[in-house]
């Protein structure tokens, strides 16, 4: 066993390194930068040569044409480092509580992601257990549970929004809501399937115990349930903060990544759409792989670990 | 005392406490006002309907509660009652919003009890015919979704909501009736022409890059993280940047809806394509498959349950991403334009409308593939049963 994983580390460094995951994804993103750096060039050349014509600049070198395209001020597609200085600028060199601080931004958009998320995991585990408990929910509700994502909620987020700032209640509430709206569906569909996991042998010893219904949900179900509310939690928070970035959508947001993004599409500023952009994504994974690491130490501490 | 017990056994302890709960309310609702201000007896004689409903509830209620009856017979008529006693009380509201009295509420509350105890009864049901145990399936959540608009409809109305929160149902249906022209140009433009031929490319282009991608392990191990990540992703925040690359029309949501089904339909082909034992695989090496034959005869087939699995995934997200996208900016036709222009008109109705439009459309979009599934995945177990 060991000599066979550690043969190829010997014919080769490289061939070792690529024969894993950190390799082929380190080359994969390698050629997808070099891939978007092509793109900004092919797209920002047509703007560039307008620019040239109209400032009668002429025999303009291809080094000196593909670096202007590279640091356009508002370019189609701007380049993968435009972006990141704009990151770093508005992360690091700005005060947090600036405006125009991306920092600021993201942490209006994580706070109602997570209060979204919370409302909708609880939400999720507790029409989860009526439904594992009552015949009635489980065949009128879960239905609905799945048609209820059929519906764009997405869509009509703004809606939700402006009719809520209507009746007064405003602020983070109404983008948590839609949150929670997203969120509960993943987990109600993984709870109903992990509240139901336990054998039928393992409930057969609860009723020898002759344990009631909650005990019976409290020391079999539950427990045996976890790994699954774990990995529809991961699905939770990523739709989590999609619902709260386009909550953030409609007019009169004036704080978040969504109103970054509506701010930079009204002006132009494809560098800031683009770093709200990442700055999103990033959180997504942080969130997805803090939810990882929370499962990995607690099915570990519950002796469920893989 | 025999029969006692077995009606016990029969029941269970919360259609007990209901039936018995609903049984009084009615009773005692006859002395309080359905309408505010009005004196009780006369509504009930004004209105024969709610008189008829009403008795024939207490009726039922007391033979469900204090004598035996059959399974089929309580379901059928606490179900008929139900509805008609809601739909009395939906006539009665409708002329005098927002002076709802005491016995209205008791009513309503009464009649939600009579379709739980319907509901309950048609689940214990377990016909032996196919077809019946399908109406039964079907039956159930229908009920749910049928009360969920009686009670909007009579929560909204009783309360009087002001129509710019939220209109009662009977509301959009006429809105939904008056202007099929416009819900269809609008139909036509998001979904007929964004949705769709995103829909199309996306997922057919996502197939085609996770059979090229399964053909190159390094690809493989290099792209599916990336995928999984991707997948996770906000990613209609590209919506924006479509608008501006793409233009106001059609073409900038499609671009959206591809980039959206594009790495679902990856990540769940590639998986799919894994998806085969070894043992199957050594059973195609025995009868010399050739890689061609391996992968349409045995690896495609394994892998449409994860195929359909994205497929359903990517319909309703689809919608969304067209939608979402026209409200960075489209010519003055779409789902999405027509939601956020009325919103700003205050055309609450139509907004509804939009979205029931929109609704109806991804439920039907969604069960359409779902149809397909089961019929090309019928050898699935989850398909079998």
């Amino acid at each position: 066993m060991t000599s066979a994983t550690l043969s190829p580390l010997a014919r080769s460094p490289f061939a070792g390194l690529m024969s894993g995951t950190a390799g082929p994804v380190l080359v994969v993103v390698a050629v997808l930068l070099a891939g978007w750096y092509l793109a900004a060039v092919l797209l920002n050349t047509p703007f560039q040569r307008d620019i040239y014509k109209r400032g009668g600049v002429e025999d303009v070198s291809i080094v000196q044409l593909v670096t202007d395209t590279l640091a356009q001020d508002r370019p189609v597609l701007p380049s993968p480092h435009q972006v990141a200085v704009e990151i770093w600028e508005t992360t690091a060199e700005k005060s947090i509580t600036s405006k125009r601080s991306l920092v600021y931004h993201s942490s209006i958009t994580l706070s109602s992601t997570l209060l979204g998320f919370l409302m909708g995991t609880v939400l999720g585990i507790l029409l989860a257990i009526g439904i594992v408990h009552s015949r009635v929910l489980d065949k009128s509700l879960m239905p609905w549970v799945i048609a209820s994502q059929t519906i764009p909620i997405l869509a009509i987020a703004p809606m939700i929004i402006v009719v809520l700032n209507a009746i007064g209640i405003s602020g983070l509430l109404p983008k948590a809501l839609i949150s929670t709206y997203l969120s509960f569906f993943p987990v109600t569909v993984g709870m109903v399937k992990g509240l139901r996991s336990p054998e039928i042998i393992q409930l057969d010893l609860m009723k020898t115990y002759s344990a009631s219904a909650s005990q019976t949900l409290w020391k079999l179900r539950l427990p045996s349930a976890a790994p699954y509310l774990f990995a529809s939690m991961k699905v939770g928070v990523a739709a989590s903060l999609v619902g709260a970035i386009v909550g953030e959508l409609p007019t009169g947001a004036v704080a978040g990544l969504g109103a970054r993004l509506l701010a930079g599409s009204y002006y132009g500023q494809t560098v800031q759409i683009w770093s709200a952009l990442i700055v999103a994504a990033v959180l997504a994974a942080a969130l997805v792989s803090l939810i990882g690491l929370a499962e990995r130490s607690a099915l570990k501490r519950m002796g469920m670990a893989q | 005392m025999t029969s006692v017990a077995q009606r016990a056994s029969a029941k269970s302890p919360v259609a007990g406490i209901l039936s018995t709960g609903a049984l009084g309310l009615a009773v005692v609702a006859i002395l309080l006002p359905v309408i505010r201000g009005e004196s009780l007896r006369l509504d009930l004689i004004d209105t024969p309907s709610l008189a008829l409903a009403v008795g024939a509830a207490i009726v039922l209620l007391a033979a469900y509660r204090f004598a035996r009856v059959g399974r089929v017979y309580a379901c059928i008529g606490l179900g008929g009652v139900s509805y008609a006693l809601a739909f009395a009380l939906i006539g009665l509201i409708t002329p005098h919003a927002g002076d709802a009295g005491a016995g209205f509420w008791a009513y309503l509350v009464v009649a939600w009890a009579m379709a739980w105890l319907s509901v309950e009864e048609m689940a214990a049901l377990e016909p032996r015919d196919p077809a019946l145990r399908r109406l039964v399936a079907l039956a159930i959540p229908l009920t749910f979704g049928i009360w969920l608009l009686i009670l909007w409809q009579l929560l909204v109305v009783g309360f009087a909501v002001p129509r710019v929160l939220l209109p009662p149902p009977s509301e959009v249906w006429v809105r939904l009736l008056a202007s099929p022209d416009i819900l269809w140009k609008d139909f036509q433009q998001t979904f007929l022409k964004g949705v769709l031929i995103g829909y199309a490319i996306g997922c057919g282009s996502g197939f085609v890059v996770a059979i090229l991608v399964d053909r190159v392990p390094f690809l493989r191990r290099g792209l599916l993280p990336i995928g999984n990540l991707v997948s996770a992703l906000p990613i209609i925040g590209v919506a924006p940047i479509m608008v501006m690359w793409f233009g106001f029309d059609w073409p900038s949501k499609a671009a959206v809806v591809i980039i959206m089904t594009f790495f679902p339909m990856l990540v769940n082909t590639v998986t799919g394509l894994a998806a085969a034992d070894r043992i199957q695989h050594d059973l195609m090496h025995t009868y010399a498959a050739d890689y061609r034959q391996t992968l349409i005869k045995m690896r495609l087939p394994m892998a449409m349950p994860f195929i359909f699995n994205a497929l359903k995934i990517n319909s309703t997200l689809a919608l969304i991403g067209a939608i979402v996208a026209e409200f960075f900016g489209t010519p003055i036709v779409g789902m999405g334009f027509r939601i956020s222009t009325e919103v700003g008109r205050m055309n609450v109705d139509m907004v509804w409308a939009s979205i029931a439009v929109a609704a109806l459309a991804g439920s039907l979009f969604y069960g359409l593939v779902a149809l397909v599934e089961r019929v090309v995945t019928f050898w699935h177990p989850s398909v079998r049963g």
